[in-house]
């Protein structure tokens, strides 16, 4: 079976983003960017099944700029056997990503897409479930296990209270958590090798998707500051201080 | 203007992010119905019926609302949405998996996790780790969101609303429930909690995070939390992780003990009153955010808390 994984190219997780003094955003100049963490998790959890012989063929898909290529090269670094930009300079929300996904799934008719849980940038937590919706299937998100037997998979899901496992049918809509996997580390060979796989680009108007945005962004403002308090020598005196000063405890 | 909020909870209790959600369609003006789906929930749609604010209460109750299922639930939603304005489930788990499928098939955009109702059509979201504010505006025709339980109030009692039974949504069939391993705890719930004590990679073992940090949760009747890095190593559940991409918490007052303060920590938990660092390294980010700082060895300095909060 072929498996499809969505990757985004987003801000490095170790950059602490600023936004720009004008509100309009934050500042991406000269800003490094990576492939989204849980993307990454996803994408290593798709060339394992492709290695236990359950996946036969493991494509990525990025959706956005001309850089995305670049996103494409590491996963296929991890493994996966080819890329597919849809390249865009337009704003992509989920909506819009999720029917470009839903179109070049219809095109490629994997038996299992993977995406992450949430993009780290737009923190929205939305793009795998719409994609399910779309297409009418089934879906298992926050997954930090992942078991296909047969045209089923089993999948344990990260919930508030603790886990949950579902058997949904395939063809089916996989979101990873944290904890699914540990990414594997490409190696120089590997990425050599990444450069010769096949990566075709198509715009969103071949895939007949409107990807207008519908939610405009009025404003972005820096979060209220905290600044660091002070440093008490002992215990005795925090525990003083939370209780005379603070007033949080009794 | 009416609004849908599409209830969590147990079949007896509401979950208290539901009551924040409520409180958050209190901010649009309108009329608030709420959604209980489940099998034999009545009392659940009763507990909705007397949230302060609520006119309706709409009661699916069939065998295959269970387990609460993401497909089953989102057709039902979608089979009553031409009613309504605004959609609002709170931003958990359950909300989460439910809201987009709705969204997409409505062909409308997903507001996640929005802290503040600027007007009915436009809303104030973190996205970047919190690092960043954004102010968006929709201009869609029914309006899907998520809503960050902390930047709510919960909604009181004494509303006295009628409960109307609707007729039940498809059953899809396409997903089942195996099972659920629920971590058992007679703590308060993180999310919820006036009091956090979260342990990270400094407890150094499982074994370590609840002999040093079980006897100060009971104590402070506290919550326990945990970074990620303390989760992936299995010195706690996953359920109890605190950022970015686990819960949002903000409680009275944080402990943070043996946690540096990555920023996707810092994301989960800088809206606390108060937040305590105690760590061994006077240079750890987490000091940049504590109102009250304690450098040392937890091992020692946890126990000695313990005991002086008497
Ligand atoms: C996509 C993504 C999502 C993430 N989401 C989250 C999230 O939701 N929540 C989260 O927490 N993290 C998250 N992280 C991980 C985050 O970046 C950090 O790696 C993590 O928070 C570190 O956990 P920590 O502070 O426990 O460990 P460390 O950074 O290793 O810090 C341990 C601290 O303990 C102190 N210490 C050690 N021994 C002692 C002692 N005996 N006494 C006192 N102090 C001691 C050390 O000085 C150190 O400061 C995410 C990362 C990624 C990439
Ligand atoms: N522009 C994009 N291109 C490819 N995949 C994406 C894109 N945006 C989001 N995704 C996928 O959808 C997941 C969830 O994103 P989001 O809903 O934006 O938080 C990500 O982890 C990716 O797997």
């Amino acid at each position: 079976m072929r498996v499809l994984v969505a990757v985004k190219r987003v801000v490095d997780y170790n950059v602490k983003v600023r936004v720009k003094a004008d509100g309009t955003g934050v500042d991406l100049a000269n800003v490094k960017m990576s492939m989204n963490p849980f993307d990454e998790i996803a994408c290593e959890e798709a060339v394992r099944l492709k290695e236990a012989g359950v996946a036969t063929e493991v494509v990525a898909v990025s959706c956005g700029v001309t850089a995305c290529q670049e996103t494409l090269r590491s996963a296929m670094a991890l493994g996966a056997d080819r890329g597919i930009l849809v390249e865009s300079e337009a704003e992509l929300q989920p909506l819009a990503v999720a029917k470009l996904l839903q179109a070049v799934v219809n095109k490629e008719a994997p038996q299992l897409v993977l995406l992450g849980k949430q993009a780290i940038d737009d923190d929205s937590n939305q793009v795998g479930q719409m994609l399910a919706s779309l297409m009418g299937w089934p879906q298992a998100t926050f997954a930090s296990k992942v078991v296909i037997a047969g045209d089923k998979a089993s999948v344990t899901r990260e919930i508030d209270g603790g886990l949950e496992t579902l058997e949904l049918k395939l063809p089916a809509v996989v979101t990873s958590d944290l904890r699914l996997n540990e990414p594997r580390y490409a190696a120089l060979p590997s990425i050599m090798k990444a450069k010769k796989k096949p990566l075709a680009v198509i715009k969103p108007s071949d895939l007949g998707v409107d990807v207008s945005p519908r939610l405009s962004t009025l404003k972005v403002a820096e979060p209220p500051k905290r600044s660091a308090g002070v440093r008490v020598p002992d215990v005795k005196q925090l525990v003083d201080k939370l209780r005379n000063e603070a007033k949080v405890l009794p | 203007m009416t609004v849908l909020v599409i209830a969590e909870h147990d079949g007896a209790l509401l979950k208290s992010a539901t009551l924040n959600t409520i409180s958050a369609a209190a901010k649009l003006g309108g009329d608030i119905h709420v959604l209980v789906a489940g099998a034999g929930c009545g009392a659940a749609a009763a507990a909705a019926a007397q949230v302060a604010g609520v006119a309706k209460v709409l009661l699916a109750d069939a065998a295959h609302y269970q387990d609460q299922g993401a497909e089953n639930l989102a057709a039902l939603v979608l089979a009553q949405a031409g009613a309504y304005t605004h959609l609002l489930l709170p931003a958990t788990s359950f909300g989460k998996n439910i809201a987009p499928r709705v969204a997409a098939k409505l062909d409308v955009a997903q507001i996640s996790d929005i802290v503040s109702v600027e007007a009915a059509d436009t809303f104030v979201r973190p996205i970047y780790a919190g690092n960043a504010l954004a102010t968006v505006k929709s201009s869609d025709g029914v309006k899907v969101i998520t809503v960050r339980s902390t930047a709510f109030e919960a909604a009181g009692q004494g509303g006295s609303a009628p409960v109307e039974a609707i007729a039940a949504g498809p059953d899809l069939g396409l997903s089942r429930l195996v099972g659920r391993e629920l971590t058992k705890s007679a703590r308060p719930e993180l999310a919820a909690a006036k009091i956090v004590v979260s342990g990270g990679r400094g407890m150094g073992s499982a074994e370590n995070y609840s002999k040093f940090l079980d006897p100060i949760a009971d104590k402070l009747n506290a919550a326990l939390g945990a970074s990620r890095a303390a989760v992936d190593a299995g010195y706690a559940p996953n359920d109890y992780q605190v950022g970015q991409t686990g819960k949002i918490v903000a409680p009275q007052l944080y402990l943070a003990i043996g946690i540096s303060g990555a920023i996707q920590h810092l994301a989960g938990m800088k809206d606390a009153k108060v937040i305590v660092a105690i760590n061994k390294d006077p240079d750890a980010p987490i000091f940049q955010v504590a109102d009250y700082g304690l450098i040392g060895d937890l091992f020692q300095l946890v126990p000695q808390l313990t005991a002086e909060l008497g």
